[in-house]
Order: C-alpha cells, then sequence, then structure tokens
C-alpha cells in the first residue's frame, strides 16, 4: 500500500490540532482588539511582572532539569546493568505511576508535604523539625523533578542499552580503566538521550501552570500562571497569545540546541 | 513487556472510545447545566432525570472569571448557569442571557422570598433574567486555639503574628474587596488612587499569606494549616461541623454581600428544559436537600421552613440579620476598563 495514504490520517490531526490552533496563536497574538496588527503583546514580555515571571519559570526549570539529569543518569546505567528479568520490572515501577492521572500525583505531594502533612507527621514523631518547603520555589522544583523524572531516564536509559558491549568490552581491554572507559565511550555515545531527555523535562517545566499553582499556593507566578490567566479570567487572549509566542521561542531554541546536537535523529527515533 | 503496555493501552483507549459513544440522550431531551465547583447534592440531578426524563449534562467552574470566557465566546453550549451578582450584570449587558418565562416556574415565584429579588434589582433591575439560588456574606474564619483575641477587623489579616498562617482568596475581586474594606473604601471603586493603595496593602500582606487558595481554604482550615482563612460564610457551617475550634465572623468594616442565581443563556439549545431545570431546583423539598449539602444560605423561605434544627434555621452565620452590619455591598460590573484596572494590579500583587 502506499505509504503517503497510510500517513494522511496522522497529517490531518497535525493540521487540525498543531497548525491550527499555532495559527490561532500567532494571530490572536499579532493583534490587539479591534483586529489591528500590533507588537504590544509580544513587546509586553518586558513589562516588569511578566519578565518576572519568565525569569522565574526559567530558573525554576533549569534547576529542575539540571536535578533530573543528576539522578536520571546514575539510575539508567544501573537499570542497564541489570539482568533483564530484573530491569524490565524496575522500568515497569517507573512507568507506573505514569498511568495516575498528573494532577492527582501533584495533589499527593500537597498532602505530604503541608504544614500539618504526613512528612511533617513522621517528622515530628522522630523528633526532627519540621519541613517548611510548601508554597515555596523548592515545593515547585520538586514537584517539576517528580513528574518529569521518567521523561528523563528513559531516553538516557535507552541510548545506555543500545551501546555494543564489545566497545566497552575493547576499551578496557586496550587499558582504560572505569572512570576513562565512562567519560571517553560511555559518556559521549549517550549524549543524544541526554539532549533528548534535557528537552523533555525543559520544556513542560518551562511552561507549567499547575505545579506552580498546587505547590506553590499560587504565590509564586511563572509564565506559564501568567498566561493560563490571562486565557480562562483575564479574558485577554491577545496578550496571553503574544506571551505565549515569546515563551515559543525559548522551547524552538531548545530543540534547535537537540537538533544541532542530535545528528543521528536519536531524538525522533523515541 | 511492550505487549502488556500496549494491551493495557489498548483496553484503556477501547474503554474510553465507548463510553464516548455511550453519551446517553434523555427521553424528554437534554439540559446542560454550568455551575459552581460542589455547588449541589448530587442526588437532585437524579431526581431531575427521574422526573422528568431530561438528561442533566453537568460541568462546574471555579470562578466567575473561569466561567465567562467559555461562555461568552460560544465555545460550549451551555442552557442554566449559576453566576454570581456583578458577573450577571456582565452578561446581561452584553446581551448573554434570555428573558425568563416566570410562569414556567410557579416555584420560583412562590417560595424565593421577596427581599432575594429586591436584593437582585442592584444587577438584574426588574428582575427578568435571575432566579436567586445561594446567598451570603464573606468573612474571616479562624481557628480558636490559635487566634485567642478577638477577630472584628480585616486588618488581623496584616497582623505579622500570623505570618504563613493567613490563608486569602486566590480571586481579584475578592481579595481587593478585603483591602478596600480595610482601608475604609468602597468594594466597586474605580479610583486608582484608592485602588494603588489597596494593592500596596496586599503587597505588604504577601509575605504573611501561606497560599491563595479558592475551594482549599476550607480542607486547610479543618485540617489545621492555617489559622485564619477568608472564606464565604457557607463554607463556614460545613467546616464548623468538621472541625469545631473554627469561628466565622463579619469583619465590622463591611463585606461583600453576594447572590448566586440561575441564569439562562440567550442562545441556549435548551430553554424549556432549563426553566424546568430552574423550578425543580426551587422546589421546597430540593432546596432543603442542596442546603443540608452545600450549607449555602438559601433564598428559599419554604425551604428554611423546612430545616428542622432550630439552632441551624435560626443560624446567625447561615442567615444573618444584615441590618446589624455596616459598609455591606454588593459587586457590580466595572466595565472592560475596571476590570483591567483590578486585573493589572492584581498581578503585580502576585508577580511580587
Amino acid at each position: 500500500m502506499n505509504k503517503k495514504a497510510l500517513s494522511a490520517p496522522y497529517l490531518f490531526w497535525s493540521a487540525l490540532f498543531i497548525i491550527v490552533p499555532l495559527c490561532m496563536v500567532f494571530y490572536y497574538g499579532l493583534t490587539d482588539k479591534s483586529g489591528a496588527f500590533t507588537l504590544q503583546n509580544i513587546l509586553a514580555i518586558a513589562r516588569a511582572e511578566h519578565a518576572k515571571a519568565l525569569w522565574q519559570a526559567l530558573l525554576l526549570s533549569l534547576g529542575s532539569t539540571v536535578l533530573c539529569l543528576l539522578l536520571a543518569y546514575p539510575l539508567a546505567m544501573i537499570l542497564c546493568s541489570m539482568r533483564t528479568r530484573q530491569h524490565s520490572f524496575l522500568v515497569l515501577i517507573f512507568i507506573l505511576p505514569m498511568w495516575m492521572n498528573f494532577l492527582l500525583r501533584t495533589f499527593a505531594w500537597l498532602t505530604l508535604l503541608e504544614k500539618t502533612g504526613v512528612v511533617n507527621n513522621v517528622l515530628s514523631f522522630l523528633g526532627l523539625p519540621p519541613l517548611n518547603i510548601i508554597n515555596t520555589p523548592s515545593a515547585i522544583v520538586l514537584g517539576m523533578v517528580y513528574n518529569f523524572l521518567p521523561f528523563m531516564v528513559l531516553p538516557i536509559y535507552n541510548t545506555l542499552a543500545k551501546i555494543d558491549q564489545n566497545v566497552i568490552a575493547a576499551a578496557r581491554d586496550l587499558g582504560a580503566n572505569g572512570v576513562q572507559t565512562f567519560l571517553r565511550i560511555t559518556l559521549p555515545l549517550s549524549v543524544p538521550g541526554v539532549i533528548s531527555g534535557i528537552t523533555m523535562v525543559f520544556v513542560p517545566a518551562l511552561t507549567t501552570f499547575v505545579i506552580s499553582t498546587i505547590l506553590g499556593g499560587s504565590k509564586i507566578l511563572l509564565i506559564g500562571n501568567v498566561i493560563e490567566q490571562e486565557f480562562t479570567q483575564t479574558g485577554n487572549w491577545h496578550l496571553g497569545s503574544g506571551l505565549s509566542i515569546v515563551l515559543m521561542m525559548f522551547i524552538i531554541l531548545n530543540m534547535v540546541v537537540s537538533a544541532v546536537t542530535d545528528k543521528d535523529g536519536e531524538v525522533n527515533a523515541l | 513487556m511492550k505487549k502488556l503496555i500496549a494491551l493495557f493501552l489498548f483496553g484503556v483507549m477501547s474503554t474510553a472510545l465507548l463510553t464516548g459513544c455511550g453519551s446517553k440522550e434523555g427521553e424528554n431531551g437534554t439540559v446542560y447545566v454550568y455551575n459552581w465547583g460542589e455547588y449541589i447534592d448530587p442526588e437532585t440531578l437524579d431526581m431531575f432525570e427521574a422526573e422528568t426524563g431530561i438528561h442533566v449534562e453537568y460541568e462546574e467552574y471555579e470562578t466567575n472569571e473561569i466561567m465567562y470566557p467559555k461562555v461568552s465566546t460560544g465555545s460550549s453550549s451551555y442552557d442554566v448557569v449559576c453566576p454570581s451578582d456583578y458577573m450577571i450584570q456582565k452578561m446581561r449587558e452584553n446581551d448573554l442571557l434570555a428573558e425568563l418565562n416566570f410562569d414556567n416556574m410557579p416555584n420560583a415565584k412562590a417560595n424565593i422570598g421577596a427581599q432575594y429579588y429586591e436584593q437582585s434589582k442592584a444587577f438584574d433591575p426588574e428582575n427578568k433574567y435571575s432566579v436567586p439560588y445561594c446567598w451570603g456574606t464573606v468573612g474571616i474564619l479562624y481557628n480558636k486555639t490559635m487566634v485567642t483575641e478577638p477577630v472584628e477587623s480585616w486588618s488581623i489579616l496584616w497582623d505579622e503574628k500570623y505570618a504563613d498562617n493567613i490563608l486569602m482568596q486566590d480571586s481579584v475581586r475578592d481579595a481587593f474587596m478585603v483591602a478596600l474594606k480595610l482601608k475604609g473604601y468602597s468594594m466597586n471603586t474605580m479610583d486608582s488612587a484608592q485602588l494603588d493603595e489597596a494593592r500596596d496593602a496586599l503587597i505588604q500582606q504577601k509575605p504573611l499569606v501561606q497560599a491563595y487558595v479558592i475551594d482549599q481554604v476550607r480542607d486547610k482550615m479543618i485540617g489545621n494549616e492555617a489559622a485564619l482563612g477568608v472564606i464565604y460564610s457557607g463554607e463556614a457551617i460545613y467546616t464548623q461541623r468538621e472541625n469545631p475550634d473554627l469561628e466565622y465572623v463579619i469583619p465590622k468594616e463591611g463585606t461583600n454581600v453576594w447572590i448566586d442565581s440561575w441564569v439562562v443563556l440567550k442562545n441556549a439549545p435548551n430553554k424549556e428544559n432549563a426553566e424546568k431545570f430552574i423550578d425543580f431546583m426551587c422546589r421546597p423539598d430540593i432546596a432543603l436537600m442542596n442546603f443540608e449539602y452545600i450549607t449555602y444560605s438559601t433564598p428559599n423561605d419554604a425551604a428554611r421552613d423546612l430545616i428542622e434544627d432550630e439552632d441551624i434555621r435560626n443560624s446567625q452565620i447561615a442567615f444573618p440579620d444584615l441590618s446589624q452590619y455596616q459598609g455591606l455591598e454588593t459587586f457590580s460590573y466595572l466595565g472592560e476598563e475596571g476590570d483591567e484596572m483590578y486585573n493589572d494590579r492584581w498581578k503585580e500583587v502576585k508577580s511580587q
């Protein structure tokens, strides 16, 4: 059968749910209420409260991406070194929480971290000082790391698993020690997975508004919150779209970086 | 394992597909209701379906501001909505509401107290578009074990003793109402100097605030998470039932007296069913069930007479004697310009 015909549903889907909404965002973002062309909605990012929200979002999402990477890499290596039966069980454990609704999992953290929550009850039972991170940036970072960690682990695990064991054996054979093998063979070969993991964590973390609302007590305004409020509360779709376009530029920047580093198309293969 | 996941996904998707198609239609059509979250006894919906054969499609929103764009853009069509006073005015002015035919709604005519229709004239001058469903005040809910001094003024929400123990409302008009009343101004002010003052007060208060929340004030106060919270009077009775340490007060500077009313949208596809639904909700037994479930004050005098517990029937929280209080006001719609004045300042508060 013709390959083009097979891809038709996908093309239809992308046109309807990706291209059309994108055009609408650009239309609203570049016009004012009367429909006339304007750049005001995009330049509005320079207003103090918007710039601050963008800066906060960049800071928190970069922070959680780094944390995810530091946690995920060793974990992926451990997964790889296990025997097949064990590791598929572990991978399953990793994927299992993702079957649960994202909102529910985030609300669960609220219950855990609250002043009189589960964690603090356990701490006070053990005679330890309470943990006061709810409604702070730390709680938001925790929520991001928790929710997006699997998106970092799985691509890294995939690239690591594909590395030919003979390459490693050859390196050891030629006198490289464990650290050298890791730095010069394993790490470079896993870069595509790392890059793809970074994209898959950074982009949703940058745009999130749910995590900051629930775990930040609405006290920390991220750019995602500003955009969400322009659409749902204030009803100013033009400003909301304008700010979305600015945010898209950061995402595209991230994609370009990953496309340049990822010559073999590993990202797309995922 | 991949097979296992695939099998699971297949199962989930095919169930979703089947339930998606199985959306049932009542024998006498459907009515689309868009109401506040946790604002009805779900059993009354089942009873309505059983008695009338009209299927109810029920959806919920958290604030008037979230509801408005969904209704005004027409992206989803609803029949019956339950907005608050100032939002009804906005919807009426923007020609979104249908005139009601009270001849089709004998319960709405007979059971709702006359004073509530009188009060509704602030936003619906001829009582043509709305039927009161709930009313109440906004006040401070506090925990007697954590706050020992008497609570009588909004100023206690600026007391540094209670840092990280204060819950504020996460909606622009409610938050500004608190600050404007504290400063002795009208909560419908359009004076930018007064609004700037209120904004500065809210910014000053922000470090003391534990969180800006809406529906969660209730659960957090019950769970002893905070000492003081700004809350709607209807939630107060429920929270006291769950946690006897809680007490509700209307501050001396005055507050918001609000009404949430049923309205029918101009482009409602099922206008007749919508009126049947509203009339059903005004039946004394149904209004009583809803009052007991959501504990928001009912304007339905016939239902109030049916309340068995005398303490609740004469409760000063549920049915306060408003003549005792000063500075009571109802929100009015301030136009696009007014909305912008408030929204811009609220964003400045939130981004601090």
